[in-house]
């Protein structure tokens, strides 16, 4: 067994909004080993961007975090002073955004944006580079997001870029202080399909060379197959599911996961497949027990009244369901 | 397109306009009831010296000859000659200008000095109680027009308070400096007059800050908004999430995107300060173009009220210009896409 990097414990995360309280994260636990690729799943506004906001504490104003444990290397994010995180997002963990356009600053060219990326996390160990340094650097990152003319790149505007090369851009600069941690959250859904698919590939070819960990976020299990060891599914702001990447194909166990898997089209034809029924519970007013069970079609009594908690099916296959036990 | 031929098309345009205004205001002016000749005379003053003036304005000849010549004469340096102080308009108007001008630069220095920084405060703040506070006077500053603030600043500090000079340019016994600039803070810092530097200073700050009032609290509110839009924007929490240091994402990161709106929003202001000038002028005796203006509104003095309105809008084209370029060395996506035209 590898040692833990990152154990998140008992993270709830709450927005205040116009008219009430958004209880959105309610008791997410993930564990990320050294080396391991994770993947986070679960259907759009079930809280895979806010858990990992909340791990590179950049949550927005609103947000409330009641309880939350986050183990980086034993040392809990939650209690670091700013010196520390500032440590800890210049040399440990990196987070890749969504949509690339959005991530990159409008008004800078990649240049002024990289090289204060590149300065800092330098500086942070000890290292103050000079300006031909910085830019040796900045070009070297750019080659490693697989990014041809790493010189013109520099002397661009984002919005001169193309959709891949931003995200690209946004990958080199996540590279220069993702030393333990890549945080990727659905780094192609803004692209197209291709180029979706090389961003992962790139992605997954960096983290096995440079042997560092990554989480990836994706609403498609289909996208992650290929890439993760481990997968957690995520429903409505709960870890539903958690089990090596095989386990969670072969046997699903939440009904959740099971209908995920059903939702994808076949190329074997046989149509669009149904989906699951029903939508996203109210965050405002949240059910008592299981968040799945107004879509669940083997809920019983106790779903109602009892919220599951994780338990393990063997084979480190985890679940949160009262189908299987307590 | 580089940016001295970008200067240069904005301003080729800018001529355009100044002769649409010219037409407009030359037109205008001579539509409105009143015989200004008779105006300028006596109302006992015979009717062939009434008939003399009219020819030698030439106004028994139609509109538009009128204002060939009119624009013929401009083009040679004159604006014609007023009919209150029976000298060029262009002779009065640079004697005027630069008491108001200068009001307008210390206004504009308040603006600036103020407005960001209690805008940036503020939306960093945002929903705090320095925000709130921020808020409240910005709603006061926006209703309340400058020329109440003149007259609330003259009767507390000027009348009861007594700690600033209410009246003009300088104190009673203190000599102008020699004219160079005509802006009396100006020439006395380089004729060495120091003492005369602080008297005009002390006389500027009640009018210039009454008229800035305004503008400080517009864009401090829109400073605000946008800078509470840009810091829940995604590329601000990744500056963070890099690492970078608080004060360099604030000052480089999240300023200059926000400040954007602000500047050209200021352009717009500028035009409104020419126009409440105007008033804060009349109530501080202040020696610009506000009287000269109103008395020619008032008198129909034809050649001076085109005249003042075309130093108006000159002003207010060459701030836009100004402002245009500020806005686009900010933001490189306006500069492309202007230049490019």
């Amino acid at each position: 067994m590898s040692n833990t990097l990152l154990n998140v414990e008992e993270l709830h995360v709450h927005f205040k909004v116009y008219g009430g309280i958004l209880k959105v994260l309610n008791d997410v636990a993930l564990k990320v080993n050294e080396k391991e690729k994770v993947g986070l799943i679960g259907e759009s506004g079930c809280g895979k961007t806010t858990t990992m906001r909340a791990i590179m504490r950049i949550l927005p104003w609103n947000a409330i975090v009641p309880k939350a444990k986050i183990y980086f290397k034993g040392k809990n994010i939650m209690k670091m002073s700013d010196s520390e995180l500032k440590k800890l997002r210049r040399g440990s963990i990196s987070m890749i955004f969504q949509d690339p356009t959005a991530a990159l600053n409008p008004v800078f060219k990649i240049r002024d944006q990289l090289f204060d990326i590149v300065r800092y996390t330098n500086l942070e160990v000890g290292k103050n580079l000079s300006k031909k340094e910085t830019e040796e650097e900045a070009v070297r990152l750019l080659r490693e997001a697989a990014l041809p003319e790493p010189e013109r790149i520099l002397d661009s505007y984002p919005f001169q870029l193309s959709g891949g090369m931003r995200q690209r851009v946004c990958i080199a600069m996540a590279l220069a202080s993702a030393h333990d941690l890549l945080i990727a959250d659905e780094p192609g859904t803004s692209l197209d399909v291709t180029i979706e698919d090389q961003i992962l590939r790139l992605l997954k070819q960096i983290v096995e060379e440079k042997r560092t960990s990554i989480i990836l976020i994706s609403h498609a299990l289909g996208a992650v197959k290929g890439f993760v060891d481990r997968v957690y599914v995520m429903y409505a702001g709960c870890i539903v599911e958690s089990a090596s990447t095989s386990d969670v194909f072969r046997e699903p166990l939440h009904p959740y996961t099971k209908g995920l898997l059903a939702a994808v089209p076949k190329l074997t034809g046989g149509g669009v497949p149904e989906g699951i029924k029903g939508r996203v519970p109210d965050y405002m007013n949240p059910p008592i027990g299981c968040r799945f069970v107004t879509r669940c079609e083997y809920a019983m009594p106790i779903c109602e009244r009892k919220q599951p908690r994780m338990i393990n099916a063997g084979n480190n296959h985890e679940v949160a369901c009262f189908l299987y036990g307590e | 397109m580089r940016l001295t031929t970008y200067l240069a098309k904005r301003i080729g345009y800018t001529v355009f306009v100044l002769i649409g205004l010219s037409i407009l205001i030359f037109t205008l002016a001579r539509v409105l009831p009143g015989d200004p000749a008779r105006m300028a005379l006596s109302p006992r003053a015979p009717e062939w010296a009434i008939e003399r003036l009219r020819e030698q304005l030439r106004l028994n000849e139609p509109l538009p000859i009128q204002y060939l010549y009119w624009l013929r004469d401009a083009f040679s340096g004159s604006l014609g000659e007023s009919l209150v102080t029976r000298r060029d308009v262009l002779t009065d108007i640079t004697e005027f200008l630069p008491a108001t001008l200068e009001l307008l630069l210390f206004a504009l220095i308040f603006d600036v000095a103020l407005a960001i920084p209690i805008g940036m405060l503020a939306g960093r703040k945002a929903n705090t109680w320095v925000d709130n506070i921020v808020r409240g006077f910005a709603y006061i500053g926006v209703t309340i027009p400058a020329f109440v603030f003149a007259i609330i600043f003259l009767l507390v500090f000027g009348y009861v308070l007594q700690i600033a000079p209410t009246v003009g340019r300088l104190s009673p016994g203190v000599m102008s400096p020699p004219k160079i600039t005509g802006l009396i803070t100006i020439d006395s810092l380089i004729t060495g007059n120091f003492s005369t530097f602080v008297d005009a200073i002390s006389h500027l700050i009640l009018p210039s800050f009454a008229l800035a009032l305004g503008p400080i609290a517009q864009e401090a509110r829109i400073t605000r908004s946008s800078v509470v839009e840009n810091l829940n924007k995604d590329y601000i929490l990744a500056s963070i999430s890099h690492g970078l240091p608080e004060r360099r994402i604030i000052l480089k990161y999240l300023m200059r995107p926000s400040l954007i709106p602000t500047i050209s929003i200021m352009g717009l202001d500028i035009a409104s300060l020419m126009g409440w000038a105007f008033l804060v002028e009349s109530i501080f005796n202040w020696p610009g173009m506000s009287r000269y203006g109103i008395i020619a509104m008032l008198r129909k003095d034809l050649n001076a009220i085109v005249g003042v309105v075309m130093v108006t809008g000159l002003v207010f084209a060459i701030a836009n210009i100004i402002v245009d370029v500020i806005v686009s060395l900010l933001d490189p996506r306006i500069r492309m896409i202007e230049r490019a035209k």
